[in-house]
């Protein structure tokens, strides 16, 4: 195999793994976990108020 | 609370925050006094503060020791905030610091003295290469250190971008800094020939997507939810444009070297993906401004925020501004002017210092025991007076490159060239005049918020903030 085919299967695997991330971003099951991780910022904050998580009533509980 | 409990560490975050400020001063002076160069030639004295010696000084100075500073204050906090962790590494956190300062002092030093390895925004001679590649080294294993000992089992997106940066800037460090020392103050590249000119450009091109970018974004990703009080607009779309910007910036390199001896189907790759970068650049950049939508009235009294959403209005502005001047016809008509000059500040003061402005103005109070500011009235007044100096600066530059450019390449009938360059130079005088005021006015801006941070500081107490203890429902 000439090393150009090589080179060509990894742009390829490259554009098809950014689709297949995509993908898992925008499916149902990475929306938990994201809201999660979205209010992090928020978690145990020693200084102001938790935000309201905008989404679901998913934001994490603290353990004050 | 017990007592027993650890604390974030946030000496050295007030250490970094102090002197992003410090060197904002010193890096922008710097600029002003180049500028003033331009404008009046008789400015410069001597070899050493000659215009040649002292502009990379000035690039060093903003990107690299204020740049440097705020993403390594921003990253520290944002890191430890979102793990709810203690900095890992112990003595290699301090040594970022001291060792960090050192490499500016060295670079303030050598590089008036006319040490220089010659390439653009990588001046710095091998000794100082090798100490800049101890020091990422400590900051990486810190900055990953203590993701790994984090308490929450999710890695905030903030901290992706920041990692990112920090193994992306060890890559291209590593690969374009590579040569051959023949003394101590001089080496010669590894590299000749157009693949210097490539390899030189795949860092300097990288340096801005992700020492001016990524690290930056980061920034974004963690300051504006926490001013705004809101989590970002959509986390999923913020995952898509970290791999987006991932997967796009590494070859964008070659639009710098447009009709050069490069070749030309790199010279194309480049400008596609420079076009492509445009997707992800708007993706955050909208994910950024959206995160205040149901809060706009925020805006209108915050000047913080007005910092860190002017700042993603620059960004989109530049980002949109350097896709299109990679465009072959258009860089045709851009490059070697002062347009590209006025595009890289509209990054770099616009997007990189108003990004960086607003969250060291966030971090101040709460570093010092304080709840806000000492004058927020201050901190408006440089907003205001920062975004006209930007826009002055920028709007000076695009019609100072747009009319070099018409200029160099008019011809008369007989194929002669239209305009002698020394024409040009006549013509882009008053411009250079206003680019220089808008300088001052920018450089102003942080002299007063100098002020207001050492006032702010003052009767401060700084006191040591326990880490959260670890939520029990966390696997």
């Amino acid at each position: 195999m000439d090393i150009n085919d090589l080179r060509s299967i990894v742009t390829v695997a490259g554009l098809v793994c950014f689709l297949a991330i995509a993908a898992w971003a925008y499916g149902k099951g990475s929306k938990k976990g994201f809201d999660e991780a979205a209010n992090l910022p928020f978690a145990g904050d020693d200084e102001e108020g938790v935000a309201p998580a905008r989404h679901t009533g998913a934001e994490i509980k603290e353990s004050k | 609370m017990s007592g027993t409990q650890t604390t974030y560490n946030d000496k050295v975050v007030r250490q970094f925050a102090v002197m992003t400020v410090i060197w904002g001063i010193v890096g922008m002076l710097v600029g002003v006094i180049i500028a003033a160069q331009l404008v009046w030639p008789e400015l410069n004295f001597g070899p050493w503060l000659h215009f040649g010696r002292l502009r990379p000084l000035h690039t060093n100075a903003v990107i690299f020791a204020f740049g440097g500073c705020a993403l390594f204050a921003t990253s520290y906090w944002c890191v430890q905030r979102t793990s709810h962790a203690r900095l890992w590494g112990g003595p290699l956190v301090p040594f970022t610091f001291w060792g960090w300062q050192l490499i500016i002092v060295l670079a303030a030093v050598t590089l008036p003295l006319g040490f220089t390895s010659g390439k653009e925004y990588a001046e710095l001679e091998w000794p100082i290469d090798i100490l800049i590649t101890l020091v990422w080294v400590s900051y990486a294993l810190v900055f990953f250190g203590t993701l790994v000992k984090r308490t929450v089992s999710h890695i905030y997106v903030a901290n992706w971008f920041f990692g990112a940066f920090i193994i992306a800037v060890a890559l291209l460090h590593l690969v374009n800094s590579a040569a051959v020392p023949v003394s101590l103050t001089k080496s010669y590249s590894a590299y000749s020939g157009v693949q210097d000119a490539m390899v030189q450009w795949w860092y300097g091109h990288n340096a801005v997507g992700f020492f001016l970018t990524a690290g930056f974004l980061g920034m974004m990703y963690y300051f504006v939810p926490k001013q705004a009080g809101r989590p970002v607009y959509s986390y999923r779309l913020s995952v898509v444009h970290f791999w987006a910007l991932i997967f796009t910036y590494m070859w964008a390199g070659p639009h710098h070297l447009h009709y050069t001896a490069l070749p030309d189907w790199t010279q194309s790759v480049g400008m596609i993906f420079s076009l492509i970068l445009l997707a992800p650049s708007w993706g955050g950049m909208i994910n950024g401004i959206m995160t205040l939508s149901g809060a706009w009235h925020k805006l209108r009294d915050d000047p913080i925020l007005k910092f860190l959403i002017t700042s993603l209005s620059f960004y989109g502005m530049s980002t949109f501004e350097g896709p299109m001047m990679s465009i072959k016809t258009v860089n045709a008509l851009s490059h070697y002017t002062d347009w590209t000059v006025g595009h890289v500040h509209s990054g770099a003061l616009g997007w990189v210092a108003m990004v960086s402005i607003g969250s060291i103005y966030y971090l101040l109070p709460r570093l010092f025991g304080k709840k806000e500011m000492y004058s927020t009235a201050l901190v408006t007044t440089h907003f205001w007076i920062a975004t006209i100096g930007t826009v002055l600066y920028i709007a000076s530059m695009w019609i100072a490159g747009v009319m070099q450019g018409l200029m160099w390449r008019a011809v008369n009938a007989d194929g002669t060239l239209a305009y002698s360059f020394v024409e040009s130079v006549k013509g882009s005088y008053p411009f250079w005049a206003i680019r220089w005021l808008g300088g001052v006015l920018f450089l102003f801006g942080m002299l007063i918020m100098a002020y207001n941070m050492f006032k702010t500081i003052a009767g401060g107490k700084t006191q040591d903030i326990p880490v959260p203890a670890p939520a029990g429902h966390h696997a």
